[in-house]
């Protein structure tokens, strides 16, 4: 017997008519949302068979593939508030995999290269994860069905990611000087970035306006609260410098980033239509 | 091909079988994942699955597997719907499934992740984890994270063996 071409499985229906306005900030919103994901999940997909036991391994690409699945029904549904040229809804994959960088709006924390460092990729999974996860409890309520729905799903995988980059932070930073010393300096190398995810704009004031987004700004007493008190555990020092990085929401990115999507997006870019 | 009849109940019982490709000892029904079945006059079948974690690389198979089932019966116009909402928890596996997860040499969730989610301030306590092989409590967490997005590896101090937990989600 032959089988049946799959078909797509598709994401929670679409709200239909609103405000062209608040559609075409939905979209963004999702779009901001579904781009940190897809970013990270590549950066910490990097690590798989280079982490320093192979638990870490499945660790990292556990929790990459988490990422992704969060991803993929945000881009949908972004694809399908802010459509092509042509009209017509653009799906997870064109958003992934055609967009240049200046049309991707993740912040530049996710961006950032490890080079290596496994204390960066375990410092910046603290901060996005207690961001994320403090992000989706609030977006759980929200008053967009799909946010909703992708929040309440995923706020039990970021809190399982806090818990794992918690252990290792406080191991790292409460271990040997050298582990400390690593630490301390990969927190530092991270913290330049991390005022970003709580930066407002237009979109999303006018969203939160309405319930349909969560204000940036309110995230930031329990997301450092969390990661301070997680520092001061692991015998970190919270870093004091003003130095702030941003622009990711907008299209402005690092050095690192043509370099991810130059990985990311080959395969797709150079065998349009493939599949497998 | 004759036209087929059957109620939306015979029809859930055909997807009900449908195994999960990762862990085939258990069905999706068991892992509460399939969530509902629905036939309209015209013959349509509507299949709506949840997945368990976000990311979870089964669903793409098991849309394919129900499609493929219920071919086999005469079903062709069948549509599989994704739902994400409410998300999916192990307190819905069944007492079924848990036992031949157990049998199979996996420990079962607790069935009790929703108590635990729904007061975050504490500290989560693990509650013991009763090794599949001996059935000894005396066991320990290896890593967090094990084969698939809803296992965890664990050992068990008292016969040695190590094995995989099913995590409360």
């Amino acid at each position: 017997m032959t089988e049946p071409a799959p078909t797509p499985v598709t994401p929670t229906a679409v709200t239909p008519t609103r405000d062209p306005r608040i559609s075409y900030d939905a979209g963004t919103y999702a779009l901001r949302l579904g781009d940190d994901a897809l970013v990270l999940a590549q950066r910490m997909g990097e690590w798989v068979a280079s982490a320093p036991q192979l638990e870490e391994d499945v660790a990292l690409a556990n929790i990459a593939l988490d990422l992704l699945g969060q991803a993929r029904p945000l881009l949908s549904y972004a694809g399908s508030l802010l459509p092509g040229a042509d009209g017509a809804a653009r799906s997870e994959d064109e958003l992934a995999y055609l967009r240049d960088e200046r049309d991707f709006t993740n912040v530049q924390l996710v961006e950032l290269a490890d080079n290596g460092d496994f204390g960066r990729c375990v410092a910046r999974l603290l901060v996005f994860s207690a961001w994320q996860q403090e992000l989706y409890a609030s977006l759980a309520g929200a008053s967009d069905d799909t946010l909703a729905a992708v929040a309440a799903k995923a706020v039990k995988e970021a809190a399982y990611h806090r818990d794992h980059a918690t252990q290792w932070v406080l191991r790292l930073g409460d271990g040997t000087a050298e582990s400390h010393q690593r630490m301390q300096a990969a927190v530092d190398a991270v913290w330049p970035y991390v005022e970003e995810l709580f930066e407002p704009d237009a979109v999303t004031s006018s969203l939160a306006a309405v319930g349909m987004a969560v204000d940036p700004a309110s995230l930031r007493d329990p997301v450092l609260g969390y990661v301070s008190a997680v520092l001061e555990r692991a015998t970190l020092a919270v870093p004091s410098t003003r130095v702030r990085h941003s622009g990711g929401r907008h299209g402005i990115h690092t050095e690192a980033m043509g370099h991810l999507l130059a990985e990311l997006q080959h395969v797709a870019r150079s065998h349009p239509g493939a599949s497998w | 091909m004759s036209a087929v009849s059957g109620s939306a109940a015979d029809i859930r019982s055909l997807v009900a079988e449908v195994p999960d490709p990762e862990i085939p000892v258990l069905t999706i029904d068991d892992l509460g994942v399939l969530r509902n079945v629905a036939i309209d006059d015209s013959g349509q079948v509507t299949v709506t699955i949840t997945p368990t974690y976000s990311g979870c690389p089964a669903m793409d198979a098991i849309a394919n597997d129900v499609r493929t089932r219920l071919a086999a019966a005469g079903h062709l116009a069948v549509e599989v719907r994704l739902e994400l909402s409410p998300a999916w928890t192990s307190d819905w596996m069944s007492t079924a499934g848990r036992h031949k997860l157990r049998n199979y040499g996996i420990a079962p969730p607790s069935g009790r992740a929703s108590i635990r989610a729904e007061t975050p301030s504490v500290v989560p306590l693990t509650l013991s984890v009763r090794c599949p092989q001996c059935g000894s409590p005396d066991t320990g967490e290896l890593s967090r994270f094990g084969s698939t997005a809803c296992k965890a590896l664990w050992q068990c101090r008292a016969c040695r063996e190590p094995f995989d937990r099913f995590k409360d989600h």
